[in-house]
């Protein structure tokens, strides 16, 4: 299983394995982080699954689309590597990837 | 600590209050047999049966016992007494309590008209509720939907990719018109009638009529019989806030709380759909707010109150409903307005409603419009008094809608 490497908001880093299937929004997820809250569910209608993805793996994971542009857009915590997470499916091609929550959606 | 509600509220709360360092035992006290999961999916892509539920489980099946919050489901909470701070089931088991969180949600309202209780007739409210119409579907000829609201416009769109013909029976004159303005409700009925579906509006159900045992028509007032072999009920809710209310609590619609969700009782906090709190969103109106986004943040705000570093609640409303491949994005609460600005052509399936009272953007309704919904939140939130005729110019970002120079 493809594994996901972490951060939360208070600094505490922790490496996660997911199935095959899933976005990276799940996979935090389901591995019990209470810092992301991703209140809609996936549908990208929030931005409450913000991330911030390892300057070093953002080539790996791409830019954004349209919708999650703008919805990233209206986040004080934006950076140049933000994403929505549940816009990023977890493939093997992502094993080891690096993402830090946002302290706000 | 007692939670009574174990949907998104309740659920918040526990891992909000547990977040916050909550070192007391937590009691989660749900009604359904399920683990804490997402609704919206039931009339969306759970319904269509693209969505697996253990995908909608709003925590992994260890985090519960991992954050030592005790599950309490399939208990239905009855009797609240504030003075012993205990709550009673419908068993009769009691659990006591030092601080109660009421996250009971509601029931899906039900028709009173003769035929509410067949087989055949569906409410939107729960997993269970879900699959029974799952489990019905293909089997249906004709489907009806009494409501036009998003429950129901969501349900009508699912049924549609089932190709199953779907008639919506509105009363009012509009789908959406307690929610939203009449642009957005011509458009959906646009888009629903495109899809096939027919739409019967200042239309009122007499009774659901029956052949063995099942409801096979919906009698309209004016004698017409619709054949319908699954009827699908989306009326709103009822708060279920009886026990709190027979234990006292003040309340008309729902219970009432404070800018701390603290209710009239001490001790007992509520949160979520049942919570009738004043919005500033709402003109300083008192509401109840049925939405994820007013679950998750009140159930932040009692845990804040509850560890002892409380603040009052003030989050802009938000709320989405997918239906087809349209995702509408509401910010604010347009209950009030005394003006709409089309901001787009909803020919184009991409536009937004923008309400306004006294020429302040009060709330943006945004079909296939993002952008508008994160831009236009900045004038909900700043209350600002606009020049109303840029709004109309999609060629004028919303954030760079100046400020009216105020006298």
């Amino acid at each position: 299983m493809p594994s996901l490497i972490v951060t939360d908001t208070k600094g505490a880093t922790r490496t996660v394995d997911s199935a095959a299937g899933f976005s990276v929004m799940e996979a935090i997820r389901t591995a019990g982080f209470d810092d992301l809250l991703a209140l809609c569910g996936g549908c990208c209608s929030c931005a409450t699954c913000h991330v911030i993805v390892d300057t070093a793996d953002f080539a790996k994971v791409g830019p954004a689309g349209p919708d999650e542009e703008d919805l990233l857009d209206g986040s004080d915590e934006r950076t140049p590597t933000s994403r929505l997470s549940c816009q990023i499916p977890f493939t093997a091609a992502l094993d080891g990837l690096r993402v830090t929550l946002a302290k706000e959606g | 600590m007692l939670i009574v509600g174990a949907g998104h509220a309740g659920a918040q709360a526990a891992a909000s209050l547990r977040q916050l360092g909550f070192a007391g035992s937590i009691g989660l006290m749900g009604e359904e047999p399920e683990l804490p999961y997402e609704r919206p999916p039931l009339s969306k892509d759970y319904l269509a049966g693209d969505r697996a539920f253990d995908s909608m489980l709003l925590r992994p099946v260890p985090y519960w016992a991992s954050k030592e919050i005790i599950l309490l489901l399939s208990r239905r909470a009855v009797a609240v007494d504030a003075v012993r701070r205990q709550v009673e089931t419908a068993e009769g088991a009691r659990f006591s309590y030092g601080s109660l969180i009421w996250a009971a949600g509601g029931h899906a309202r039900r028709l009173t008209c003769s035929g509410h209780h067949l087989a055949g007739v569906h409410t939107v409210r729960t997993r269970a509720d879900t699959d029974r119409m799952r489990a019905e579907v293909a089997a249906v000829r004709h489907a009806v939907v009494i409501g036009g609201g998003y429950i129901g416009l969501e349900a009508a769109a699912t049924l549609t990719k089932f190709g199953k013909p779907v008639t919506i029976v509105e009363m009012q004159g509009r789908v959406l018109a307690r929610v939203a303005g009449e642009d957005l409700s011509r458009f959906y009925e646009a888009e629903h009638r495109a899809h096939g579906v027919e739409i019967l509006l200042n239309c009122a159900v007499d009774c659901i009529e029956e052949a063995a045992g099942r409801a096979c028509g919906v009698r309209l007032a004016d004698g017409h019989v619709l054949p319908a072999d699954m009827v699908v009920v989306g009326i709103g809710i009822v708060p279920a806030v009886e026990p709190l209310r027979a234990a006292g609590a003040a309340g008309a619609n729902g219970v009432d709380v404070d800018e701390f969700c603290r209710t009239s009782l001490p001790d007992i906090y509520a949160i979520g759909d049942c919570a009738a709190h004043v919005n500033r969103y709402a003109a300083g109106a008192r509401i109840r707010l049925e939405s994820v986004q007013n679950a998750a943040d009140q159930a932040a705000i009692a845990a804040k109150s509850i560890t002892g570093a409380p603040v009052a609640y003030e989050a802009v409303p938000w709320f989405w409903s997918n239906q087809y491949d349209l995702k509408l994005q509401t910010i604010g609460i347009s209950i009030g307005h005394d003006a709409t600005v089309l901001r787009g052509d909803p020919a184009s399936r991409s536009f937004s409603v923008v309400y306004l009272r006294q020429s302040k953007v009060i709330a943006l309704d945004c079909v296939n419009a993002a952008r508008d919904y994160v831009q236009g939140k900045a004038l909900v939130i700043g209350g600002t008094e606009v020049d109303v005729a840029l709004l109309a110019k999609i060629s004028v970002p919303l954030k760079s809608v100046p400020a009216r120079l105020q006298a």
